[in-house]
């Protein structure tokens, strides 16, 4: 059967990827349907029950400011909140979330349902309909038909995914979940590079098992930070405590002694896993001299006893998961609720995608999140929001918005894995962005809300609150710039600086011994959290600008393209690791080969002198 | 070559520097140079093998030597290489280019033997310029250092700086992106000890580099006086040859007259200025005007003085009258020793050196003098290095000094991180950058890192 209505939007796949994306196009009004096989899993975290994180956060405060779903969805479902790196910096500064898993997919759910412009739909994608290369529409396991002007594909692990537990594996999108099998081999058909990669779980543990009087604790942070611009701690359910835990020599050697049984190092697994997750067994293994590692321990939720053992991921079969469980302290009578295991699935090498993550194959077919070889629900929910509101912005015939390095980690994610690739599950970190010291969770908002308005993406509510917000801002900055300092004054005193003249304020603010408390002693009236960012705004000046010419240089490079036919193999100078990297990775522009690694300043020059000389031509 | 996707022609330039000299190399590079060559030689030519001819053009014998000939892609340039080595004539090495260029060689440009050994792959940037050094290089230190760099030590110390940066940016952004960890990496970096052992580092190389410009581009060195006191003479005496116009009417340099030449294999610019007087003509007090100007920009200066005039408890008065330029190295010279008639009185050791620019009295040692206050004495000359080069050395020590302040100030690990981001930026733009993911790389391959 041919569905009657014609869709601008389909979104396959209600993940964390998709249901931004299925929201962000619905917002930008576009007619929108979200596809997915299992609407009671719609905003599922299939991994660990977090949100946010060091340079996650980042990307959520990101989401949150375009008035995306996830830091709204985690102030109603988080059950523990912290603040990293609180001592070490405003720009590297994190917040992050244990969620209730039911309360946040109710969240998400509930969203979802009450958007306008959108739909859901139960069924599974099987096929495509793409006519002179341009997508028109999707078929599902029944055989009906939906017709569309674009689709965004946020399948996650689904495709092709095998899950290993042992020496045992079975196909499987997640433990309990069939995987997209048909889909997988339609697209294998389709002109996509596919790699394979892989990650896992640690297995479950029963909390009514679990000896929590011999655990360190870990409490959560008060004053209680929020995710969200809009929120507010009062939305936040009960407030649970975490706990940690150690390995210790005994359970390493039973890891040792079970080794070859892991599916990991018996060969049975051909994908590649990230380097910063690694499973306890490659923790064992590569880092031998360690006698312990740590585990912390994240409750699932306030409704069930089950408990998230996060830092043991493993595909050791089950009898050496329950041995070498219980061989950690507080675990000696833990019962295994659910067994860890490895999962493999397809990703597309995301540099056959477009800055907008429209696929350079097939017109209007975006694809967004794990498909594209990223693994975490921040990294999947910021594709999901670009793909979405590109998806829209094709419909209505406007350019594609494409974030740069310098104005949010989501240009910064997006160029990074279309520029360079990857052959590991990608992941943020505030280390890979190079203007880190501007894009702050503080001032997510003052980076893309106003553009977020322009997008459409925005609603009334977070528009009016920017405004707000940032009426108030400038206002204090006046303030600032307006007082005078005296010696001994008062206000002296409040910023525990001695002075021996009348001083600015703003040149006071400058100096490393104040800090934040000082001045918001000094300006009790205001808003601690505006008070914070009039400072860090006065503190970091001089580097903004020293990084602006950085920008501006990286701007002029933006400006001088590299033709996509440029033949790379011809170039003499350049070393035979650089030319298959460029020909491979296809930069668009000078300042996109910049960025791929070993590049030189010479051979940078040898591009560009070449694509000089090929334009002449 | 069609490796480039351009066709490359055949050139041919003398290799080794201009002037008479016990050996001279002629060398051919591109298509053809071999059978030029072989032309030239009158026989076979193998590659890697030596080979003794007569070199000739037609049937005129032009000389005899040792051809060498380096197939592609192993030669300095990664073309045909034919290399004619001959006696040091001048005379001799023009013949050879021009037999070469009548069967289809062309003079060669200034620098594109290097060039089409950098873009065949064959030097990377910092040896790219250091050939281009020797080859500019007019003196022997100048040579010796180029080729210093060019067996790549400027790189090597420069990657070993470059790394050892990696390594501690590598611990303060295991810092700053894994606060969780059970490793305590700012304690394990000692980040204050680094940076101090980096920067002790970078300044040692900042002071060989800044030498090894020195000997590039030369040492200006300016001749100040009162008029008539022997200026242009001890030009004359330096320089080996009448360059300047030396007469007894005061005033006779009215403008600057600059001497290139090499003291010791050192190359220096000698700047002859007009003398240093109140004068009522135009002309002369233009250049006067610019003498000053000279004096304050020199490397050196040397202040002449008239012995038979200016008494020897008198020289300091003297030079302060000249006002010498503050802050510049300065030598004071007593010129026309040989117009003294009680030569055993006078002060040797007073750091003032008496010489005769018309005998050559005590010249030889004010020479040696000159090179000493250069800064550069024999085996101490240091790597060639382009002004680039030390603009990246130094904005990566100001990044590191900034990175050693933030330390110690609260809530600064970002800042810390950022100027140390800087700093191996800057390295990076002589050795080649270092991306986030290696950094990333690094860090997981050092620490267990993950949950």
């Amino acid at each position: 059967m041919h569905y009657p209505d014609h869709f601008d939007v389909i979104v396959v796949g209600g993940g964390h990827a998709g249901t931004e994306a299925a929201a962000a196009a619905a917002r930008m009004g576009a007619r929108t349907l979200l596809l997915t096989q299992s609407i009671e899993t719609i905003g599922q975290m299939s991994c660990n029950p977090a949100i946010g994180g060091i340079g996650k956060s980042h990307l959520v405060a990101e989401i949150d400011a375009l008035d995306g779903l996830m830091a709204r969805a985690t102030d109603r479902a988080g059950i523990h909140f912290k603040v990293l790196n609180a001592s070490k910096g405003p720009a590297v500064r994190a917040t992050r979330a244990q969620a209730d898993r039911a309360l946040y997919r109710n969240a998400i759910r509930d969203f979802l349902e009450h958007q306008e412009n959108l739909h859901i739909f139960q069924q599974s994608v099987v096929d495509f309909v793409v006519e002179d290369g341009v997508i028109k529409g999707v078929e599902t396991q029944m055989g009906l038909t939906f017709s569309c002007a674009t689709v965004v594909l946020t399948t996650g692990t689904f495709l092709g995914g095998k899950v290993h537990i042992g020496t045992q594996n079975h196909p499987g999108g997640r433990a309990g979940d069939a995987p997209s099998i048909a889909l997988a081999e339609r697209l294998r058909a389709l002109p996509f590079r596919v790699g394979r990669l892989k990650t896992g779980t640690p297995p479950r543990i029963d909390g009514r098992t679990v000896d929590f009087s011999r655990l360190e604790i870990q409490a959560g942070d008060e004053p209680r930070p929020v995710m969200s611009a809009l929120g507010s701690a009062d939305q936040h359910p009960q407030q649970v405590v975490c706990h940690i835990t150690r390995t210790n020599p005994a359970t390493h050697e039973i890891i040792h002694a079970n080794l070859e049984r892991s599916a990991m190092y018996s060969g049975a697994i051909e994908g590649v896993g990230p380097r910063y997750c690694p499973s306890i067994e490659d923790k064992v293994v590569r880092f031998a001299d360690k006698t312990n590692h740590q585990i912390f321990i994240e409750p699932e939720g306030l409704n069930t006893t089950e408990l998230y053992p996060n830092g043991i991921s493993t595909s050791l079969p089950f009898d050496a998961q329950l041995k070498f469980v219980r061989s950690i302290e507080g675990f000696e009578n833990a019962h295994i609720s659910r067994p860890g295991y490895a999962i493999e699935y397809d990703f597309f090498d995301p540099r056959d995608l477009q800055h907008s993550l429209e696929t350079r194959a097939v017109e209007g077919l975006f694809f967004a999140g794990q498909i594209n070889g990223t693994t975490g629900y921040e990294e999947a929910g910021a594709q999901g929001l670009l793909a979405g509101i590109n998806a829209a912005r094709k419909v209505q015939g406007q350019p594609a918005w494409e974030p740069r390095r310098d104005e949010a980690y989501i240009g910064v994610l997006v160029d990074d894995l279309i520029n360079l690739g990857t052959n590991e599950p990608y992941r943020m970190f505030t280390s890979r962005a190079e203007f880190r010291l501007r894009l702050r969770q503080d001032n997510a908002d003052q980076r893309l809300t106003d553009l977020g308005v322009e997008l459409g993406v925005v609603g009334a509510e977070r528009a009016r609150h920017f405004r707000e917000k940032m009426t108030a801002l400038e206002k204090l900055h006046g303030r600032i710039e307006g007082t005078q300092v005296a010696p001994g004054s008062e206000l002296a005193g409040l910023l525990g600086v001695d002075l021996t003249k009348h001083t600015n304020l703003a040149a006071v603010l400058r100096r490393p011994e104040v800090t934040a408390r000082q001045l918001r002693a000094a300006f009790a009236d205001a808003p601690a959290a505006l008070v914070d960012q009039a400072l860090i705004e006065t503190k970091y000046a001089g580097y903004i600008s020293r990084q602006d010419e950085e920008i501006a240089k990286i701007r002029r490079h933006e400006g001088m393209l590299l033709p996509d036919n440029l033949d790379y193999a011809v170039i003499d100078g350049l070393s035979n690791e650089l030319k298959q990297k460029l020909s491979h990775n296809k930069p668009a522009t000078l300042a996109k080969a910049s960025r791929i690694p070993g590049m030189t300043p010479a051979a940078l020059s040898l591009l560009l002198v070449h694509a000089r000389k090929e334009a002449a031509l | 070559m069609s490796r480039g996707g351009v066709q490359q022609d055949l050139i041919a330039a003398v290799a080794t520097p201009p002037g008479q000299g016990g050996i001279g190399v002629v060398r051919l590079s591109g298509p053809g140079a071999r059978s030029v060559g072989e032309a030239i030689c009158g026989c076979e030519l193998h590659p890697r093998r030596a080979t003794y001819a007569a070199f000739r053009d037609g049937d005129d014998i032009l000389d005899e030597g040792i051809a060498l000939y380096f197939a592609e892609p192993a030669s300095f340039t990664g073309e045909d290489v034919v290399e004619l080595q001959c006696h040091g004539s001048p005379v001799v090495m023009q013949q050879l280019l021009d037999a070469a260029c009548t069967r289809g060689a062309r003079l060669a440009g200034p620098g594109e033997f290097s060039e089409r050994a950098f873009l065949n792959g064959k030097l990377d940037l910092a040896q790219a310029e250091a050939v281009a050094d020797l080859i500019a290089a007019t003196s022997v230190a100048a040579a010796r250092a180029a080729v210093r760099s060019l067996r790549g030590e400027f790189s090597e110390v420069v990657h070993g700086l470059a790394e050892a940066l990696a390594q501690l940016r590598m611990l303060v952004e295991a810092c700053i992106d894994f606060p969780e960890e059970d490793v305590e990496f700012l304690e394990e970096a000692d980040v204050d000890g680094q940076i101090t052992a980096l920067l002790g580092a970078l300044d040692d190389l900042r002071g060989r580099s800044e030498q090894g410009q020195l000997v590039n581009e030369g040492i200006h060195v300016a001749l100040i006086g009162p008029p008539n006191a022997g200026k242009s003479s001890l030009l004359n005496a330096l320089a080996g040859e009448e360059a300047a116009i030396v007469t007894d009417v005061p005033g006779t340099t009215r403008d600057l007259l600059k001497v290139d030449l090499v003291l010791s294999g050192m190359p220096l610019r000698l700047i002859d200025t007009a003398g240093l007087r109140d004068s009522d003509d135009t002309v002369e007090r233009i250049g006067i005007e610019r003498a000053r100007a000279q004096a304050d920009v020199a490397d050196l200066v040397i202040v002449v003085l008239d012995a038979s005039l200016v008494a020897a408890a008198a020289i300091d008065a003297a030079v302060a009258a000249l006002a010498p330029p503050q802050g510049s190295r300065r030598l004071v010279v007593m010129n026309k020793l040989d117009l003294l008639a009680d030569r055993e009185s006078l002060d040797v050791g007073a750091g003032v050196f008496w010489i005769s620019a018309r005998s050559g009295d005590g010249v030889e040692v004010l020479k040696r003098a000159i090179v000493d206050a250069a800064g550069l004495s024999g085996a101490e000359i240091g790597f060639t290095a382009r002004a680039r080069h030390l603009a990246s050395l130094a904005r990566a020590h100001d990044s590191l000094v900034k990175a050693d302040q933030q330390l110690g100030a609260g809530e600064a690990t970002e800042i810390v991180a950022e100027e140390l981001r800087d700093a191996h930026n800057a390295l990076g733009e002589i050795v080649g950058t270092e991306t986030p993911d290696d950094l990333l790389g690094r860090i997981f391959s050092e620490f267990c890192i993950g949950k």
